[in-house]
């Protein structure tokens, strides 16, 4: 029996009955629809997340004040509350060979006004550095001036939101704004960079962090941002900023030093493993959609048994009979799971369109995947039917007993 | 060609035991044609199926050409019944979703003939039995006269030295029943070995070699016209 006779003889099988044929095409198109569909949302997921933090800069440390490691060993006898970090801290810091630049921020927010226009903006008070740290870009105007940072100055880098609401078209460098009780200089505009993980970088007023303190009127800093001299350097930063910061706090260790490394490592894992298990709970449909091929294909063996009755007759094998019966899964199981990919894109297409900013590619695995693990389930469930097919007595079948 | 000694075929349904054919002895020749009556359940189309290698007998052996059939594996049996035998049977039992041309068609798809031989092959079957013009019609949009002519197609087209058919007028009105009848005698008188089981004394009476059966034994078995006198004068048993 030739390859192609056996395909034509399948899928003239299943046009002839196509309530049958489409409810299985369905079910299968479902699974993998719903596999290719939840691994892309799950990889979408990641690579935005990743992204998200990957645009915070490069080779980053943060230090926050407090420690959040558990390593073991006994808890402190004494609630030992941590010392804050100071803007001294993190001058300090500046002395290792392995960092490059040092960016103390101070977080708060107050309300910012100009000609009658008021809002709550939050307002972050930092160094020049901060500008190489986050990779910020100006769309007007400089960053703030370098010089001593425990030096208080009066001006102001605006978000590029912020100056839209507070000036409109008009042009904003040199006017004032009025933060809090006090008048700064607009000395430069933020570039529309976009979102920034957990922070909007338009919506947002950067000054010196000498003025932030005394804005809010506190000491204390929010945390540090530390650009490494290179990715090698990145785990001797780590040391370093943790030794000094010891030295500085009578030899506690109350820091915690996070790297942008770990981090991204960190959720790479995590949304890896959330991908596989929304994956894994597609196949599941798709384990569904051959168990109910299984159930079609007995029923449609049994409908049939005059039909295997005469094929015996005429002389078929009972190898012929099984591989006519698989051929017929296996073709239903492909179409399937073609079907599935359609469903799948057209999915992947309408989510596109609902959120523009998420960023969606179906993994390649994925598509292989649905489809192998299809075409499998279609023949390890097809077997069952196309056994008891071969195995039916052709008298039997052939008489209308 | 065809030699069957102390066949046995036994069913059992529930714990009753049903003898369908106890010791069957019968030899038939190249070219034959007989028929088989005999009253209902008395093991003819179980005689048949036999024949046909559809099923196997408890004991006894069956010699086909010389060969021990009992002694086949299945798919060699098949091999047989794809080249040296042709059922035909009282309810078609043609596809449904296929033409009358692709009907025709399977045995030779089963055996991986090649398609331009396929095609030159039912075409002339397609002549031959008076098809032409529903060569490319389904089953259901066929008459019984018709359906049981594509099934005759189907079981001569790989050229069989042995047709078995079982009540093949059953299903069909006196004329077209004549008329299948007509095309299996003269598929007769080109050699083919035919084996035809019967209820209606008239058809049976038509051939050669008559044998009547009762409970899974031969009762009698007769070649009338050998005899003097003419079929219709024979007494029946
Ligand atoms: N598969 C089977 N299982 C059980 N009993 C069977 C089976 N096939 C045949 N029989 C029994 O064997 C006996 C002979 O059956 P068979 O079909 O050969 O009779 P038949 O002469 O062809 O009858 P009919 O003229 O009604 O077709 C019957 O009693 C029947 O009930
Ligand atoms: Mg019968």
């Amino acid at each position: 029996m030739k390859i192609t006779d056996i395909i034509r003889f399948a899928v003239r099988a299943s046009v002839g009955y196509p309530t049958r044929t489409l409810l299985m095409l369905l079910a299968m198109a479902i699974g993998v629809g719903s596999v290719v569909v939840l691994s892309t949302l799950g990889d979408g997921a990641r690579n935005y997340v990743i992204s998200q933090f990957s645009s915070l800069g490069t080779n980053l440390l943060i230090v926050l004040p407090g420690r959040s490691e558990t390593v073991g060993g006994p808890p402190p006898l004494l609630g030992i509350t941590p010392r804050d970090l100071t803007l001294e801290d993190a001058t300090a810091l500046l002395r290792s060979s392995y960092i490059r630049y040092v960016a103390p921020i101070t977080l708060g927010a107050a309300p910012v006004s100009r000609a009658g226009l008021e809002r709550e903006v939050t307002i972050l008070g930092s160094t020049p550095h901060l500008f190489q740290v986050r990779q910020l870009e100006m769309a007007g105007g400089r960053f703030l001036p370098e010089g001593d940072a425990s030096r208080a100055s009066a001006v102001c880098v605006l978000g590029y939101k912020i100056k839209q609401e507070l000036f409109g078209s008009t042009p904003a460098l040199g006017e004032t704004v009025r933060i809090g009780d006090w008048r700064f200089r607009v000395i430069g505009i933020l570039a529309k960079k976009g979102q920034s993980i957990g922070m909007d970088m338009g919506d947002i007023v950067i000054i010196p962090v000498a003025s932030a303190q005394a804005l809010f009127n506190s000491a204390s800093l929010f945390r540090i941002m530390i650009e490494a001299v290179d990715r090698d350097a990145i785990a001797r930063a780590k040391d370093t900023v943790v030794k000094i910061i010891r030295a500085r706090h009578d030899g506690e260790d109350d820091v915690t030093v996070i790297s942008q490394d770990a981090v991204l490592a960190t959720f790479d894992r995590i949304f890896t493993t959330l991908t596989l298990t929304v994956t894994g709970i597609g196949a599941i449909s798709i384990a569904v959609a051959g168990i109910l091929i299984m159930n079609v294909m007995l029923i449609a063996v049994s409908q049939r048994r005059a039909e295997v009755g005469l094929l015996k007759a005429i002389g078929a094998r009972n190898g012929q009979i099984i591989a006519l019966f698989l051929a017929e899964s296996a073709i239903l199981s492909i179409l399937g799971a073609a079907l599935g990919l359609l469903v799948a894109a057209a999915g992947t297409w309408g989510i596109e369109r609902a959120f523009p900013e998420f960023p969606l590619t179906m993994p390649l695995w994925s598509l292989v995947a649905g489809v192998v693990v299809s075409l499998v389930t279609g023949l390890v469930f097809g077997v069952l039917p196309a056994m008891r097919a071969a195995r039916l007595d052709p008298v039997l079948s052939l008489s209308r007993r | 060609m065809i030699s069957l000694s102390r066949i046995k075929r036994v069913f059992t349904v529930g714990d009753e035991e049903v003898n369908a054919l106890r010791d069957v002895d019968l030899d038939i020749d190249t070219g034959e044609y007989v028929s088989i009556m005999g009253p209902s359940g008395s093991g003819k189309s179980t005689l048949l199926n036999m024949i046909g290698l559809l099923d196997r007998p408890d004991s006894g052996t069956y010699l086909l050409e010389g060969e021990d059939m009992t002694r086949l594996d299945d798919s060699q049996q098949a091999a047989l019944r794809r080249h040296k035998i042709g059922f035909i049977f009282q309810f078609f039992h043609l596809v449904p979703r296929m033409s009358a041309a692709e009907n025709i068609e399977l045995p030779m798809m089963l055996a991986g003939m090649a398609v331009a031989e396929r095609k030159k092959r039912v075409e002339e079957a397609v002549e031959a039995f008076g098809l032409t013009d529903r060569a490319r019609h389904r089953p259901d949009q066929l008459s019984g006269g018709q359906r049981q002519r594509v099934a005759i197609a189907r079981a001569t087209i790989m050229q069989p030295h042995i047709l078995l058919a079982d009540e093949p007028t059953g299903n069909l009105d006196r004329v077209s029943g004549n008329e299948v009848i007509d095309i299996l005698e003269s598929l007769n008188r080109q050699q083919i070995t035919l084996i035809m089981v019967t209820h209606d004394p008239e058809l049976g009476r038509r051939a050669r070699r008559q044998i009547h059966m009762v409970d899974g034994r031969i009762e009698s078995d007769r070649c009338p016209s050998i005899n003097e006198k003419g079929p219709a004068e024979q007494p029946r048993e």
